[in-house]
């Protein structure tokens, strides 16, 4: 299946888990912002949950598909569309050949979602990872996000791929998070460089969203967070994904996916895996709180997440073989097919078919 | 400011990062331990670990907490045997970068001038007389960490970043003097820049300067300076790199 891209939309981009592996080049880890979404979409087509998929933006991408195939739009409600009839994220779709997708656009829950595809996106891995990196032009759809007229391939998908159609799955595997729930800051690294009344400010303050905020940061603004005698400069050192960081000038700057390696301001903490996916849905403008969280919450929301995961496989498998749809198959034609295996340079033709 | 090598800090970095620490300072025995930390940790077997990134003074160790905790990575981390050495790091490869300072190229030379209080020619010259030592590259790709600037004309980040930097400028953050390899947002004094392209993603070596290397700043006119950058663009630009014993 191939997808040309009719318009482009607010900014589309390839992107995976992330290239991980590379930090100690300087090379960003980047990958999707909603990575929860990612895994379970990808799960609901059948793919690996490290596919890569295109990741839409608030005003998505319009889209005509060549050959045929199965899709889902795992994130925010963006109004995924196909031929002109909603179809909504969460729900797999199959697509003909010449079927368009279009998105309606937002409905005030969110600004951002993957669209995978069955069979994921399929662009050379630069790096072990088909991420794009777009500040250092790497990975992706030629390092960049897309563009009107672009042609992106989509890789074989799952034997299954054309029982996938209808699948959905229930609100609680979503993962979708409370916009008003304050963010679980894992106080730690540098936190003892800030005043005991810039932290209690930290904690109990609204700030608001800037529109400077991109893939690389989200920057707030509100009150100022004072630092100690020891300054706001440190030694250059690691920043991991959703590290809250407060330069000189007291606002705090949200570190997201396409952050730098290291860097050189002080850190108070790090957002749990869902307080992230939280913010990365949030708008400028938008008002975030914080709330002091251990490190135990985010090691359990990891968990939860991982089973929300395992849960979607386990209703796939049962989806793809529901029996009447089996039976269907069965009528139709005899299921079958082909695989070629390659071990150690040998190639091996494999055909599989159903018997019962 | 501190080394404190034999009883390294392991931070908090969430739930899936542990940071062993050894220094809060720039330090060459402190970044000796990292790369032995470093050694020692992608060699066990004992955990999975994701990756591990050092930095001038620690070592970020990033794993699944869903397999590992992070209570399991600091016990591990405590076995390594670290052996500090001292300072006897032979000079190995120096690499020249031309550099065109002041004017549009280092609009924030007359901060640093203004800093130490001394000619911004004077800031040229001290900046371009003694290689540096390339500590780590981090940050973003290609971007090499140099320690040993003279002191005399370290200056304070911007108390506000910019948000887009041209590729090739050279900066001062505190102690510490940089080439950004790539246009980015940050904060530090830019003081000139360089023609050459410190990172190319499809070139078998993407970085020009790797860790390890000596890095010498050589001053060159702003004509000097575009002749350069037409011959990198035309490809026929060879760097200037010397074995040194």
């Amino acid at each position: 299946m191939e997808l040309i891209v009719k318009k482009a939309g607010m900014l589309t981009s390839v992107q995976d888990l992330g290239r991980w592996g590379y930090q100690s080049s300087g090379v960003p880890v980047a990958g999707a912002m909603d990575l929860p979404a990612l895994r379970l979409g990808n799960t609901m087509v059948g793919n690996p949950e490290n596919a890569a998929a295109l990741e839409v933006t608030l005003m998505g991408p319009e889209i005509e598909i060549k050959g045929g195939g199965a899709a889902v739009f795992a994130g925010a409600e963006l109004g995924f569309s196909v031929n002109g009839k909603e179809v909504g994220s969460w729900n797999v779709v199959l697509l003909n050949d010449g079927d368009v997708i279009t998105f309606k656009g937002p409905r005030g829950k969110g600004c951002r979602g993957n669209l995978c595809f069955a069979g994921g996106i399929d662009v050379v891995p630069v790096m072990g990872s088909r991420s794009t990196y777009t500040r250092a032009k790497i990975g992706g759809f030629e390092g960049r996000a897309l563009k009107n007229g672009d042609v992106v391939k989509v890789g074989e998908p799952s034997p299954l791929w054309k029982r996938t159609g209808g699948f959905n799955i229930p609100e609680e595997l979503r993962l979708t998070q409370d916009p008003e729930a304050p963010l679980a800051l894992m106080t730690g690294l540098q936190e003892d460089a800030f005043t005991e009344e810039g932290k209690k400010l930290l904690f109990e303050s609204e700030y608001t969203i800037t529109a400077e905020s991109d893939r690389m940061g989200c920057r707030l603004e509100g009150p100022k967070i004072g630092h100690t005698e020891k300054g706001a400069d440190i030694v250059s050192d690691a920043i991991p994904l959703g590290a809250v960081q407060i330069p000189g000038h007291g606002m705090p700057i949200i570190m997201l996916a396409d952050r730098q390696t290291t860097g050189g301001y002080t850190k108070i903490g790090v957002l749990s895996p869902l307080s992230i996916e939280a913010l990365v849905q949030k708008m400028p403008g938008n008002k975030v709180r914080f709330r002091k969280a251990v490190v135990q919450e985010g090691a359990d929301e990891q968990k939860r997440i991982k089973d929300a995961v395992r849960r979607v496989k386990e209703l796939y498998a049962s989806y793809v073989s529901r029996p009447e749809v089996k039976a269907a198959a069965a009528a139709a034609a005899p299921l079958s097919t082909h695989f070629r295996l390659t071990v150690e340079g040998k190639s091996y033709d494999i055909t599989c078919e159903e018997i019962s | 400011m501190s080394v404190y090598i034999e009883e390294p800090r392991y931070l908090t970095a969430g739930e899936s990062c542990v940071v062993a620490e050894f220094a809060d300072e720039i330090d060459r025995g402190a970044n000796d331990a990292v790369m032995e930390l470093k050694r020692y940790m992608t060699g066990q077997s004992e955990i999975p670990i994701i990756e591990c990134l050092p930095t001038y003074r620690s070592l970020a160790v990033y794993f699944d907490p869903t397999v590992v905790s992070a209570d399991d990575v600091v016990r591990v981390a405590r076995k390594a045997p670290i052996s500090v050495k001292s300072d006897a790091a032979a000079a190995m490869t120096e690499i020249s970068i031309p550099v065109c300072y002041g004017g549009e190229y280092g609009p924030d030379i007359a901060n640093v001038a203004e800093h130490a209080g001394i000619s911004e020619e004077e800031v040229i010259k001290r900046h371009s007389s003694r290689a540096c030592h390339c500590y780590m590259i981090g940050f973003m790709p290609g971007f090499a960490y140099l320690g040993g600037m003279d002191e005399s004309i370290a200056t304070p980040r911007l108390t506000n970043p910019r948000t887009v930097i041209k590729g090739g400028s050279v900066g001062i953050a505190g102690k510490q003097t940089g080439i950004y390899p790539i246009d980015s947002p940050g904060g530090w004094q830019l003081i000139g820049r360089t023609p050459l392209r410190l990172f190319t993603p499809e070139a078998s070596r993407p970085t020009l300067i790797e860790a390890g290397y000596e890095v010498r700043f050589v001053p060159v006119s702003e004509e000097e300076y575009k002749k350069i950058e037409a011959e990198v663009a035309a490809g026929t630009y060879k760097p200037l790199i010397t074995e040194a014993k």
